[in-house]
């Protein structure tokens, strides 16, 4: 009691004022980032949900050879391996998303950006790739090729 | 304590807060008169920041900017209140800008030494008029597209380069989708670097020549500019700045419909209320002048006007000697009470 008697009134008040006016202009602060953040955070674009998509047709895909087109907004890959077999695959590389392709001369799925193998499954062969490429259904309708997500 | 010295020999910042320090504010009963400069620069500091926002989700083209406005208004978060904060905020820093150069000019602030203050001033007025004029395009609405045409009809009554003017503002001999990317063009690059010299002239002429005291006005002493009139000039900016929160939720601008060049322009068509007494002036004058066209007549008078004004203190040789003399303020004020009077016909006439 004696030694906050002995204390001069005077500091403490200043030191509070000085705290609640930093207070007040945090929370002024506060109130004018709040909106200006969110108004930076992008809005949602339409979700593109196709079910199944044509990605070209049958006859156009020989044996051996890969083709990039859109599935629900974002690149895939659908190739014909040298057996015959059409498969469907993201086409986004799952180390830093660059676009993949098929590379007839070594048989298997290459992203060109830092040097990723996948397999005719989409499994990682070599390089950087942390995970396999995402693998999609593909079915055959007449002379389309028609790619859904399993 | 490490930092604090650290900087300071580097920014030597403590230079700067004694040259604050040593700055004073007189004290009188127009004192107040001294705060419409803080508050117009208030205004224009929130044009710059909510205007950089925009400029994320706004796209200048003739086909995509009223869509992107609408993104702005309906979808993007918060999106509503930076859009409306930021018309609002134009409205009140004309009105501010016009505020500070009646402060000015009736308490003669502009005579010697600080004539180029004042002309740099009537140029940032300038400026801010043109900021308004080109924005007000850019949601491409109908309002704002034939309000862009008769705008731009005026300045090619301007003599000789009128023509050229128009063509030039236009990008074109219609408004269309080059005048918009040009507006655009002019609204975010060329006014702001051009505002951003004038200012900073403006604002350095300032702290050279300190607070003018009007002539013969007693004062009552002065006060530290830092910081107990730059705190009380922060008090103000943030009640402004609530007050525009509470304005831009409470009364939201409209977009209005996507312009249409062929659709007819729609009635009750009118500029922005600081123009309309120039529209009122114009639609009043005749026709025909001592056999000249009326319209270039009175946009020739403006233009004039204009220019006078950038001139006042050339023209006001009494000021200069420390002299009150009635003319001046009697002229400003007849000039006050004429725009004052044309806007009211313009708003009698709209009703």
């Amino acid at each position: 009691m004696d030694e906050l008697s002995a204390r001069p009134q005077r500091i403490r008040r200043r030191r509070f004022l000085d705290y609640s006016f930093g207070a007040a202009l945090a929370a002024l602060a506060g109130t004018v980032l709040y909106p200006v953040i969110n108004y930076l955070i992008p809005p949602k674009t339409k979700e593109i949900t196709h079910q199944a998509v044509v990605a070209g047709k049958a006859g156009e895909l020989p044996s051996n050879s890969g083709k990039i087109f859109a599935f629900e907004g974002r690149p895939a890959i659908v190739l014909r391996t040298p057996d015959g077999e059409v498969r469907a695959f993201t086409a986004v590389c799952t180390h830093l998303a660059c676009n993949v392709q098929y590379r007839p001369d070594l048989q298997h799925i290459w992203c060109a950006c830092h040097d990723g193998h996948y397999d005719l499954h989409g499994q990682v062969l070599s390089g950087p790739p942390p995970r396999p490429l995402v693998e999609y259904k593909v079915t055959l309708k007449g002379e389309d090729i028609i790619v859904s997500r399993t | 304590m490490g930092v604090r010295d650290w900087l300071n020999e580097r920014l030597r910042y403590e230079a700067a807060q004694a040259f604050l320090e040593k700055k004073a504010v007189p004290v009188h009963r127009y004192a107040v008169t001294y705060y419409t400069g803080g508050v117009t620069l208030f205004f224009f500091v929130v044009q710059v920041l909510t205007g950089l926002l925009l400029l994320m989700y706004y796209r200048p083209a003739s086909d995509a900017a009223f869509e992107s406005v609408r993104l702005i208004i309906a979808k993007v978060r918060f999106g509503w209140l930076v859009r409306n904060i930021h018309v609002w905020s134009a409205n009140a820093m004309v009105g501010a800008a016009v505020l500070h150069l009646a402060a000015t000019f009736f308490s003669r602030a502009y005579r010697k030494p600080r004539e180029l203050t004042w002309v740099s001033g009537v140029l940032l007025l300038g400026v801010t008029l043109a900021f308004a004029f080109t924005g007000y395009l850019l949601p491409w609405n109908t309002l704002a597209y034939f309000a862009t045409k008769v705008g731009t009809e005026i300045a090619g009554d301007v003599p000789v380069i009128g023509r050229a003017l128009m063509v030039l503002l236009r990008g074109g001999e219609d408004i269309t989708a080059a005048t918009l990317i040009r507006f655009f063009g002019i609204h975010v690059a060329i006014l702001p670097a051009l505002a951003t010299v004038l200012l900073g002239l403006h604002l350095t002429l300032v702290q050279i020549h300190g607070m003018s005291r009007p002539i013969s006005v007693r004062v009552r002493g002065e006060e530290r500019f830092y910081p107990e009139f730059m705190l009380r000039d922060f008090i103000v900016w943030v009640v402004l700045l609530g007050g525009l929160a509470v304005v831009a939720t409470l009364w939201p601008w409209p977009l209005g419909e996507k312009a249409d060049p062929l659709a007819p322009a729609p009635a009750g068509l009118r500029p922005e209320w600081y123009f309309l007494f120039m529209y009122q002036t114009l639609r009043m004058i005749p026709g025909r002048i001592a056999g000249l066209e009326g319209e270039a007549v009175g946009v020739t008078l403006f233009a004039l006007t204009g220019l006078a004004l950038l001139l006042v203190p050339f023209l006001d040789c009494w000021a200069q000697r420390e002299h009150k003399h009635p003319l001046f303020p009697a002229l400003g004020a007849a000039a006050f009470a004429f725009v004052l009077l044309m806007t009211a016909l313009a708003l009698v006439a709209g009703m």
